[in-house]
This record gives C-alpha cells, structure tokens and sequence, in this order.
C-alpha cells in the first residue's frame, strides 16, 4: 500500500500547489474592471440584459431562462439527432424520457447518464449538445459565485451584484476553456480518440468481428473534467480505455475534477478580502476529502466479503495490485480509483474511473456520504462555495449563540432573513433526497430500477437520487432507467441546481445592502482552527446526521452481514 | 423577462457555434495533424489489416494465446458499448461468478501447472473489469498462462516470459499508476515468435 500512499500524497501536493495560483487569477478575472474587445462585442450583441448592474433577483432571472432555454434547445438536439448531421453511426432519437432526464442532468452540470454514450449519442449531440453544456453550466456556476462574493464583499451602497453575461463570457473564455485545450491535447497525445470519422471495424487474431466506437472524445473529456460536470463519451466513462488510456492521463484527470472547486476558495478569499477565512474553509475540505481517502483505499485494499471467501488471491504483491479489483481498470489498480472515488464526490463531479457499485460498503459509502453533505466540501464549481456558505452561516450562527452576540461573518450581521436562507439552502435537498429515496423504496415502480439484491439494492436507490439532488452525477450505475426513475430524476436535478443556487444569491443580495460592523473583542473570530473544528462539527451534525439512519440501512448493515 | 429571453437565445447561438464546433473542430484539426495514431483510436495493424486497437481488449479463446480478464459487455469485450458488471460485493451473483471463473481457469491452466490451486489465482483473472475492455492483466495473470502458451506453441517458456516483460508497461516514471500487461500486443508478439 506504500506505492499506492505515495502517489496519493504526490497527488494532494500538486493539487496544493496549482489550485493556488489559479485561484489568484479567477479572483483578478472576476473582478477587473475592463473587458476585452471581443467581450464588449459579445455583451453588446446580447442586447439590454447584459449592459446593467443586476441585483441578486435580476441576475437570478438571467441564469433561470438561460438554463431553461438551452434545455429546450438541447431536448430538441437529442431528440432530431436521426434527422441531422454528424451522425456516422446512423443512431435514432434519443427515446424522450431519457432525453428529459439527460437534458436536466447536463444543464444542471450533474451529467448523471441514464444512457450508454457511444451507442445512444450521435457526435453531434456529443460535442454540439452535451459538451456545450458542460462548458457553460459549469461558467454559470462560477458566474453565480463571483456574484455572491461581490454581494458580500460590497462595503455600503448598491444593490448591484455584477452582470450574469459578463461574467458568464470571463468564466468561458479565460478559465474554463484554456484549461480545456491544453488537458484535451495532452489527453489525445495519451491516447484518447478525436475524429469525426465514425466507428472501426476490426478483424480479431481469432477472427471475429470487433466494433470500436470512436468520435470527437478529447475535447468533451477534458472539459467534463474540469467543469465538475462527469458525463463521459463512453458509458464506463473514465475507466474506458480510450477516454484515460494511460496512468499519466488517469493523474490530470483526477486532478482536474479538484483543481477549479479548490482553486475557487483561494478566489473567494481574495473577493471578500478575507484571506485567512478563505484558507480556513480550505483546510476543512481539504479535510473531508482526506478522511474519505483514508477509509475507501483501504477498504478497497482489503477486498470484498465475497473476494476473501472465495479463495482467490486478493493480496496486493509486486506481480498484482490485489484487493477489490471487480470493476476496476489494471493501470489505475485500487490507490487510483479510491482516490478518484472520494474526488469525484467530495465535488460535484461525477466522473468514474471504476465501477462504484462494485465498491466494498465502506469504499461505497464514502461517496454516498460525500454528496449527501451537499455541493460543500468543496463542491462544484461555483455552485459548491456557496454550498458551504450555508454551513458557514449556521456555524457562524451557533458560535454567536455560544458567546450570546448577534453572529456575525466578514464584518456583517447575520440576521433572521439570512439564516432562514442558509437553513433552508442547507436541509432542503437533504430533505429531498430521503424523501425520494423513501418514494423510489416503497413502489413497485421504484424498485423497478434496482439492480443488486438486498442491502445493496437499497444503497443504489439512495445513491441515485442523492446524486441527481447534488448534481453530482456517480451512479451505482445498476439502478436502471425506467419512466419512473428518469422522470423522478428530472425532477431532483432541477430542483438540487436552482434551489441551493436562489438561496446563495439571495443570501449575497442581502448581504450587498448591509452595513459593515466594525470587528471588536467580542467578535467571533472565523480565521481560525477553532472555526474549522466548528464548522466540520456542523456539517457533520446537520447532513452528517440526516443520512446516518439511512446509511444504517444501506451500507452498514451489509457491511456488517459479511 | 423578454431582455433576459433575447439574451438567452444570442448567447445560445453562440456557445453552440464557438465551443459545440470550433472548438472541437479546431481540436480534431490538430489532434489529425500532429498525432492522428491517438486520434484515431490507437488502431493495431497486421498485413495492412486492423487487427484491433492497443486500447480495447478483445476475445481470446483458444489456448495458444494469453487470455483477457473477464468482461461484463455484452458480446464480450465490446468497445462499441463499454459497461460495468455493476456486482454489488455481497452480491450472490458475484460469489458465482467467481466461483466459475476460477474453476475454469484451473481447469484450462491446472495441466501445465501441476498443483496449482485456486489460491494462486490473481482476482483481476476472474472478476470483471471496469470498462469491459481493459486491455491490461496483472503481471501474475500472465505468468500464470505462460506455461500453457509455451507449451502449445512450443517455445521455450524463458521466450515466452521474456515476451511478458517486453510487454509489461510500467508505472509512469516508475510511480504513478499500477503496471500490466497488454494482453494483445503480447499476443502478436507471440504469433510472430512462432511464425518466426
């Protein structure tokens, strides 16, 4: 396990180091005054709606149909894909339900698939449809925070937040696709397909025929890595060989899914003017990312129930990786895919690189667990700030109660108005989850898509709307899609983007027209390890509580029947 | 409402126009221009055929060749719809799966290794693979099939174990990842041995 250690560490240490800078230039392109040329173009172009200073409601409005928009548009894509071009393998309609669950997943930046992308998808609706999305969902998500961070960084005066447009453009154009370009040529240099030409037929050495799907893949792989969106040209995803052929695309891969959510921190800081609370929050994912590492690669190491009985060898040696290997890929073995595991789930991403429902309980329940926290630790881009904002207020909150002063966060009261909003941001999807869980659990029609027996079955059913609700995307990926699963699923995606989203936006609305209080001794101070400790204990009690009875259900109890 | 709505329909037209095609396109241009080999697929050529791609595993049945992990696609190794068999680890399903590939396996190896047991069967021979296609098995895997693939194609076992070394890809820089060997380009070595 030593070797798998080793590179785990390397790992969170370049993590560290390339997160930080790039958080300092997203602050600096958020918050310059003067645009490009071709900018001004743009927003000039948009008309009226892009040329103001929106309060939170108006820059609220501009995302809502902009995301309802572009749903109508890519429904229509997938749905005509027969009739248009760049459709080599001649595929059909993608059949509605699926495509409504498909469009609600990929303008939501959750990308969960309920369909096998090389054999549903023309390259169209790949590269021109759900790629597209994954640039601009994940641009809208950063967009919303830079608007929350200005609305509390604001010092008097003014309502404005910035304009959604504007920082839409600056999102797209100077963070996520400059990142896209050079991971997708170094993707492809590894090995990953990018062509239009359609798909290969090849001759086996014994003969047979051999159909090797192919397509546009580079460019739509390195932007669902960065922008927390997850959803892969294949259907095995990244553990496909030809979207991460090589241990060396396997390390930018994981990377990317942690880069912009960490580095988002560092902006936010910088925003806000509140450094050292930024470095604090920092910390306290870092820390929830860590403990998850620390119990699924072990886990994973130690092997199934089922692997152990059976008497094959599972024991990790210099010929053999060992362990859980069902699911999993040789060249990533069991370091590679726990770590990428816990990633893909401390932050909104959703990409795999093995199967998580093949995973043991515990390796299984650390991405369950991770998501049901909510879009925190630190969650998607953009949306996962102003996720964890929302458990700031409420530590914030418990502490002003502890030492009997009115809370306070960067030099603002915390009021009534506020904490109903962080309330509510925090236990609604939570709330959702169980309820909908609880739904798919009881009816014929849930338990429809349930794939493994027992325990298990249960576990998948919860993991799916859990990932549906927090726009993640990672599926036990069994539970099949039937009318009632992708419908039900429709309706958590939507619900799990624009909720927690309005919640933020109307928290930095609020916070724009305070006044500042100046800090004294009796201030609570939120730079500190005592805040950190506060706010892990928080969390820990708020979603952490909420889903340890249906944990006991799922993954407990099957860890302990073996 | 209306400003956001007009809005909304521009910059849909233009992100479609900028990231949905020039981008992949421009992309795909330089991916052609500067490594179409990746580009394509990583296609494996023989007597001017395609053989298969270095990526994807496919079938191997008969004893002369080194044997791929198990696969959950449907046919078997499948790169045109790449899936996980989704076994849950209590699974019963699983516990029989492994049971039978194992037993298989003793009996397809057992006679060229003399007692061997299920013990020394690595787990990635007899549980499935991630994608469904993973072009790799573990180093013990393939010394595991050597005898049995030395003595059908009457070569010396140390030519065949050395093929096997040939053919392991290690870690990157000796660090990152985990080593295996590719079942296919080990293949064709070792039709190329034989035919000399």
């Amino acid at each position: 396990m030593g070797q798998g250690i080793g590179q785990i560490l390397v790992y969170a240490a370049v993590l560290i180091a390339l997160s930080y800078p790039l958080g300092i230039w997203m602050a600096h392109v958020y918050t310059k005054e003067k645009g490009d040329v071709v900018e001004r173009g743009f927003l000039r172009l948009l008309g009226r709606d892009a040329a103001t200073d929106q309060d939170w409601k108006q820059y609220g409005l501009s995302v809502v149909v902009f995301t309802i928009c572009f749903s109508v548009f890519l429904y229509g894509m997938l749905r005509l894909q027969g009739h248009l071009f760049l459709n080599p393998d001649h595929l059909p309609a993608v059949p509605w339900t699926v495509a409504l669950n498909t469009t609600a997943s990929f303008v939501t930046n959750t990308n969960w698939q309920y369909y096998a992308g090389e054999a549903t998808m023309s390259y169209l609706s790949q590269m021109a449809g759900l790629a597209v999305q994954q640039f601009v969902s994940a641009g809208a998500g950063l967009a919303v925070l830079a608007a929350v961070a200005r609305g509390i960084s604001r010092r008097g005066g003014g309502v404005g937040l910035g304009n959604f447009w504007r920082d839409l453009y600056r999102s797209i154009v100077y963070i996520l696709l400059p990142l896209s370009i050079v991971l997708a040529v170094v993707l492809i240099s590894q090995g990953v397909p990018q062509t239009f030409h359609g798909h290969v037929t090849a001759t086996t050495l014994q003969g047979a025929h051999q159909t090797i799907a192919r397509g546009p893949v580079g460019s739509m792989i390195s932007i669902k890595q960065l922008g927390t969106n997850g959803g892969g040209f294949y259907d095995s995803n990244s553990a496909v060989p030809f979207e991460n052929p090589t241990p060396t695309s396997n390390f930018l891969e994981v990377l990317a899914i942690l880069l912009i959510p960490f580095a988002q921190l560092v902006m936010f800081g910088r925003m806000v003017f509140a450094r050292r609370h930024a470095w604090v929050l920092y910390a306290v994912c870092f820390a929830i990312f860590a403990i998850g590492v620390c119990v699924a690669f072990p886990a994973e190491q130690h092997g199934s129930a089922v692997l152990r009985q059976s008497g094959v060898n599972i024991t990790n040696s210099a010929s053999q990786v060992g362990g859980n290997m069902t699911d999993k890929e040789i060249r990533f073995g069991i370091a590679n895919t726990a770590l990428w595991a816990t990633a893909t789930t401390d932050v909104s991403n959703g990409s795999v690189n093995g199967g998580h429902d093949a995973l043991t309980p515990a390796g299984g329940a650390v991405p369950l667990i991770n998501m049901f926290l909510g879009e925190v630790e630190p969650g998607g881009v953009g949306s996962g700030v102003y996720g964890l904002i929302f458990y700031v207020l409420i530590a914030v909150f418990v502490a002003g109660l502890m030492v009997g002063r009115t809370p306070e966060w960067l030099g603002k009261k915390i009021e009534a108005r506020e904490m109903k909003l962080a309330a509510v941001g925090a236990l609604a999807v939570p709330t959702m989850v169980l309820v909908m869980a609880a739904v798919a659990i009881v009816t014929k029609a849930g338990l429809a898509s349930v794939f493994n027996p027992g325990a298990h079955g249960f576990t998948e059913t919860l993991y799916a709307y859990t990932s549906q609700s927090n726009n993640n995307g990672s599926a036990f990926a069994g539970y099949a899609a039937t009318d009632f699963s992708t419908t039900l699923g429709t309706v958590a995606l939507y619900f799990g983007r624009f909720f927690p989203m309005l919640a933020g936006l109307a928290i930095g609305g609020s916070l724009a027209v305070k006044k500042v209080v100046p800090a004294s001794a009796g201030t609570f101070r939120t730079d500190g390890g005592t805040f950190g400790i506060m706010l892990l204990g928080v969390i820990a009690l708020t979603a952490g509580l909420m889903i340890l009875p249906a944990l006991t259900l799922g993954p407990i109890v099957e860890g302990l029947m073996h | 409402m209306l400003r956001a709505l007009l809005a909304s329909v521009v910059a849909i037209v233009v992100s479609t126009v900028v990231l949905g095609f020039a981008y992949p396109a421009l992309m795909t241009g330089v991916a052609q221009l500067t490594m179409s080999h990746q580009a394509n697929g990583s296609l494996v050529m023989r007597g001017g055929k395609v053989v298969g791609s270095s990526l994807a595993a496919q079938s191997f049945s008969f004893p002369g060749y080194f044997h791929e992990r198990p696969s959950a696609t449907s046919p078997a190794y499948n790169p045109g719809f790449t899936t996980f068999s989704n076994l849950g680890p209590t699974n019963p399903a699983l516990a029989q799966l492994v049971k039978q590939n194992a037993a298989a396996i003793l009996k397809l190896e057992g006679p060229y290794n003399p007692g061997l047991t299920i013990h020394q069967i690595p787990v990635d021979a007899v549980v499935p693979s991630g994608s469904g296609i993973d072009p790799q098995i573990s180093i013990a895997y393939a010394n595991l099939q050597a005898k049995r693939v030395a003595a059908v194609r009457h070569l010396p076992l140390a030519t065949v174990q050395q093929l096997i070394k040939q053919h392991t890809q290690q870690r990157t820089f000796a660090f990152f990842g985990e080593p295996g060997v590719n079942v296919l380009e080990l293949n064709l070595a070792v039709d190329q041995q034989v035919s000399g």
